[in-house]
C-alpha cells in the first residue's frame, strides 16, 4: 500500500484532522498534527487493512528552520524553528511500509507518547528526550537515558554548547 | 505472632560484572532468590555518535560505524553504505554486491561465534569460549589479507570497497567453510546437547512471539521466539534473494519455544545457513573493478531515508536526513542491541537471579552499539 492510500483510510476515520504528504527519495512521508498522534498510531495498529505491528525506529530531529543569531563569542543560538519526531512503521502482515513525521515548536515541543502502542517506543523516546528535549506525554517514566540525569542541555540540538564544568570536571577538552 | 514482614533487596550488577559484556549496569530487585525486576542502567560508553557524524562528511562516518557494534563492523558499514547509495541512487557493480555479502556472512558467523562462546562462559563452560575463538580467529584472518584490520575495517566505501579480495582469498575461505563445519558439529557435542547446558538455558526466559514483535525485537531473538522472520529473506537488499537459504526459527526442542536455548540454537544453525550463503556467492562471484562506482564527491541530494539491514544481531537501521551539504544533517541509527535489551526485565521477571545471566547471554548485546 503506497502513502497515499494508507492516507485515504486514515482520512476516513480522521476527516478533521490536516494531514499532509511530502514527497521524498526515500519513500513519502505522512506529516501529522501532534494531539492527533496518539489515537491514530492506535488506529494504525488495530485496523485490519493496516495492521502496523511494529515500529522499526523512531528519531527525534531538529530542523534548525528558525531564525539564526550570531553570539559575540562566535558561537549562535537559534530563535523558534522546529524540532520533529519522526516514526518509521512497518507492518509484518502486509509488507508495507509508513513514515509519519511531527513537527513540533522549539518552544513547547511536547508530543504524545506512542509507548501504550508499540513497547518499542519506551527507549526510543527516552532516547529523543535525552537529546533533543522533547516531551513524551505520557510515557511512564521520561527519564534521561544515555546521558547521567543531571546533564545540561540537549546535545544534538544543532545550537546546542556543552557545560563548562560537570561536578568540578572540566567537560570540552 | 505478626505477619513475618519481608523486604525486597535491591541488588546492583555492574557496570564492571563479568557476564555484563561491557558496562552494562543492571539494577536487580530481587524477593529472596526470585526476581522481581530488573532496571538496566546504559550511557556508561555514550561517545555521541550521531553528533559526531553531523560534523564530518559522508565517508567519514564510516569508520565511527565501525565503533558501534565491534563485533560486527563489517555490517555496520554495510548497511550505511547501502543507505547513503540509496540516497544517492548509486549502483555499485556486481562484484561489489557480491564480496559485500560474503564479507556480512562471515562477519555473521564471527559475531555468532563470540555470542555462543560468552553465552557459554556465562553458563559456567569455558571450554566452548576457546574452540569460538579459535574458528573466529580464522575469519579475522580472512579479513585481514582482504583490508589489513582484524576489528574496524573501513572496508566498505560509498559506491565501492577499499581493496579488492586477494588472490588467494576464495581457496582460503572455502578451505575454511569446509573445516567449519566439523566446528559446528563439535560445539554440538560440547555445548548445545551438553546436558548441564540445557538445564540452565531451557524453559528460561521464554519470550512469546506477539511480546516481541511488539517491544521490538529482531534478529535471533524474535526468531527464537519462532517468527519466521528475517530481512534478508522478508524485505530483501542487495542480493540476498539470488541464495538458497532458510530462515531459522526457534522450535522449542528442548523446552519451550522462545527460551534461552531457542535464541542460542537459532545462531548455531544461521552459522550453518551462512556458510551456505557464502558457498553459492563464491560460485557466482564475477570479475569487475570494485572501486569503479565510488563517487568523486559524496553530496546526496535533499531528501532523508530510512534503511535497515539484518545484522546480526538483528534489524540495523540507518535513519539519514540530507540537507544537500556534503555532511549528513542527522543520523540516526536504530540499534539492534539497543532495542533487544529492553526485553530483559520481562523475560527475566519471575526467574532466579541466576537466570538473569543467561537471559542476557542469549540476548547477544554490544555495549558499543547501545550507547553509541
Amino acid at each position: 500500500m503506497t502513502t497515499q492510500e494508507i492516507l485515504e483510510i486514515i482520512k476516513q476515520k480522521f476527516p478533521e484532522e490536516q494531514f499532509e504528504i511530502k514527497t521524498n527519495i526515500g519513500g513519502d512521508i505522512l506529516i501529522s498534527p501532534p494531539k492527533v498522534l496518539r489515537d491514530l498510531c492506535f488506529f494504525l495498529r488495530d485496523d485490519e487493512r493496516l495492521s502496523f505491528d511494529s515500529l522499526m525506529n523512531l528519531s527525534g530531529v531538529d530542523l534548525a528552520d528558525g531564525e539564526k543569531k550570531k553570539l559575540e563569542d562566535g558561537t549562535f543560538e537559534i530563535l523558534g524553528g522546529h524540532l520533529a519526531t519522526v516514526y518509521h512503521l512497518y507492518s509484518m502482515k502486509h509488507n508495507h511500509k509508513l513514515t509519519i513525521k511531527v513537527l513540533l515548536p522549539k518552544e513547547n515541543p511536547v508530543v504524545p507518547s506512542v509507548e501504550r502502542v508499540w513497547r518499542a517506543a519506551d527507549w526510543h523516546e527516552r532516547e529523543a528526550y535525552d537529546m533533543f528535549g522533547i516531551i513524551f506525554e505520557g510515557h511512564h517514566n521520561l527519564k534521561r537515558i544515555l546521558l547521567p540525569d543531571d546533564w545540561d542541555g540537549y546535545p544534538l540540538r544543532k545550537d546546542y554548547k556543552v557545560q563548562e564544568f560537570y561536578h568540578g570536571m572540566k567537560v570540552p577538552y | 505472632m505478626a505477619e513475618l514482614k519481608t523486604d525486597h533487596i535491591v541488588l546492583n550488577m555492574g557496570p564492571q560484572h563479568p557476564s555484563t559484556h561491557g558496562v552494562l549496569r543492571l539494577e536487580v530487585v530481587l524477593d529472596g532468590e526470585v526476581v522481581v525486576d530488573v532496571i538496566p542502567h546504559i550511557g556508561y560508553l555514550h561517545r555521541c555518535f550521531e553528533k559526531h557524524a553531523e560534523a564530518m562528511t559522508y565517508p567519514q562516518v564510516i569508520p565511527y560505524t565501525d565503533r558501534m557494534d565491534y563485533l560486527s563492523s563489517m555490517y555496520n558499514n554495510f548497511g550505511y553504505v547501502e543507505a547513503v547509495e540509496r540516497l544517492m541512487n548509486i549502483e555499485v557493480p556486481e562484484r561489489v554486491k557480491y564480496i559485500r555479502v560474503i564479507m556480512g556472512e562471515f562477519q555473521r558467523i564471527a559475531n555468532h561465534l563470540v555470542a555462543i562462546g560468552t553465552f557459554g562462559i556465562d553458563i559456567g563452560a569455558f571450554t566452548p569460549f576457546l574452540y569460538c575463538f579459535r574458528d573466529r580467529e580464522r575469519i579475522l584472518d580472512l579479513f585481514e589479507m582482504t583490508c589489513g584490520a582484524r576489528l574496524l575495517y573501513n572496508y566498505m566505501w560509498i559506491g565501492g570497497l577499499s581493496h579488492d579480495l586477494p588472490p588467494d582469498f576464495i581457496p582460503k575461505a572455502k578451505e575454511f567453510l569446509k573445516d567449519f563445519k566439523k566446528s559446528i558439529k563439535e560445539l554440538n557435542d560440547l555445548l548445545s546437547f551438553n546436558k548441564i547446558f540445557i538445564e540452565r538455558t531451557a524453559n528460561i526466559g521464554i519470550l512469546l512471539p506477539d511480546t516481541a514483535i511488539n517491544y521490538g525485537c529482531s534478529g535471533p531473538v524474535l526468531r527464537g521466539s519462532g517468527v519466521k522472520w528475517d530481512l534478508r529473506k522478508n524485505d530483501p537488499y542487495s542480493i540476498y534473494d539470488r541464495f538458497d537459504w532458510e530462515v531459522v526459527v526457534g522450535k522449542g526442542e528442548m523446552g519451550t519455544v522462545g527460551d534461552c536455548w531457542d535464541r542460542y540454537m537459532v545462531r548455531v544453525k544461521e552459522m550453518e545457513q551462512s556458510c551456505r550463503i557464502i558457498e553459492q556467492a563464491l560460485d557466482q562471484i564475477p570479475d569487475g573493478d570494485v572501486t569503479s562506482a565510488i563517487p568523486k564527491r559524496v553530496k546526496p541530494p535533499v531528501g532523508e531515508i530510512y534503511f535497515r539491514v539484518e545484522s546480526p544481531k538483528g534489524e540495523l537501521g540507518y535513519h539519514i536526513i540530507s540537507d544537500g551539504s556534503p555532511n549528513p544533517f542527522r543520523v540516526k541509527v536504530r540499534a539492534p542491541s539497543f532495542v533487544n535489551l529492553q526485553i530483559l526485565p520481562i523475560i527475566s521477571r519471575g526467574y532466579l537471579v541466576a537466570d538473569i545471566v543467561a537471559n542476557l547471554g542469549s540476548l547477544d548485546i554490544v555495549l558499543g552499539e547501545i550507547d553509541r
